[in-house]
């Protein structure tokens, strides 16, 4: 029986592959040329760099959908139970801790960095968002902050503040007549404010995604 | 053949392998690594097919970078459930038969 099932998935997974294959072999180029329509509308972005552009304008709803639904999936975890005494730290390396003392300035100091050059080169907040929380990953596992348990009020507030900031925007730009279209004179500065909410709070949802599982005995 | 159209191939190839590893492993674990492999192939699809002419196009850059970072919290998510799954009935699989350790 289990000869048969993996026999008949091998078979399934190479005629799905063979049929994708020639699918893509045999694609037409686009009908709408999507760089030159972003390149046309770059002046008018806030930003020059085209990505940025995509993600926090063109698209915004996009990635306000995508904070939801990290938040979502973070929310869920937290439901799942547990929640007993956080796990001792690890053993102590003096040497790993000295280490990650002296990485922690460099950590943030890359991740503001990240968010900044994120107007005209790639990176951003999710870029800074993701050394944040690596930082926070790396002190844990030197053993110098310990895994998190239910978060306090400070830090449900960090957790939700990039979501309610870009919420905030969306909501109070509606008069604009589309869902996140900024004003050419204030999307720059817009951008940035939410980038910058987004990064501090991405930085604790993906920390917390590695933190609040350690922190729990399941 | 353009390098992009040859990244959105080896996408596919991922993705195939991917799927029949999310149906044949067992161990849950696995199962979640199988999924982030067929994820890779259809990120890989996307940006290695919006650039087969060799032309970059940053908005299926920015909708994969949207996904890795949903499909981590995605993975994050489904570790934490088969954790508490474990922590419930002893398997680490879904099947009856699947181990208990």
């Amino acid at each position: 029986m289990n000869g048969l099932l993996r026999s008949a998935v091998v078979i399934v997974g190479l005629s799905l592959a063979a049929a994708m294959v020639i699918a893509l072999l045999q694609l037409p180029s686009a009908a709408v040329h999507l760089p030159a329509l972003v390149a046309e509308n770059l002046a008018q972005s806030g930003v020059e760099h085209p990505v940025t552009a995509v993600l926090l304008n063109f698209r915004g709803w996009d990635t306000l959908l995508e904070v939801a639904v990290l938040l979502l999936a973070l929310l869920t975890l937290l439901t799942l139970g547990g929640g007993k005494a956080p796990a001792p730290a690890a053993a102590v390396d003096p040497l790993l801790q000295g280490l990650a003392r002296r990485m922690l300035p460099l950590i943030v100091l890359t991740a503001g960095y990240l968010l900044w050059a994120g107007a005209h080169r790639p990176g951003g907040a999710f870029q800074a968002g993701a050394v944040l929380a690596a930082g926070a990953v790396f002190l844990q596992l030197a053993g110098l902050l310990p895994a998190w348990t239910a978060p306090r009020r400070w830090l449900r507030l960090g957790l939700v503040l990039g979501f309610l900031v870009f919420l905030a925007v969306a909501a109070a730009l509606l008069g604009q007549g589309a869902l996140l279209r900024y004003p050419p004179a204030l999307a720059g500065g817009l951008i940035l404010l939410i980038e910058a909410g987004l990064t501090l709070s991405l930085g604790l949802i993906l920390a917390g995604l590695f933190l609040f599982l350690t922190g729990r005995d399941a | 053949m353009s390098t992009g159209l040859l990244y959105a191939l080896a996408g596919v190839l991922l993705f195939v392998l991917g799927a029949a590893g999310a149906v044949l492993l067992a161990h849950l674990m696995r199962k979640v690594l199988a999924f982030n492999v067929m994820g890779s192939g259809a990120f890989l699809v996307l940006v290695g097919l919006a650039q087969r002419e060799d032309v970059i196009d940053p908005v299926p850059q920015a909708m994969v970078l949207t996904g890795i970072v949903v499909a981590v919290a995605a993975t994050a998510l489904a570790l934490g459930l088969a954790r508490a799954f474990h922590a419930r009935t002893g398997r680490t699989g879904l099947t009856e038969e699947a181990r208990r350790d």
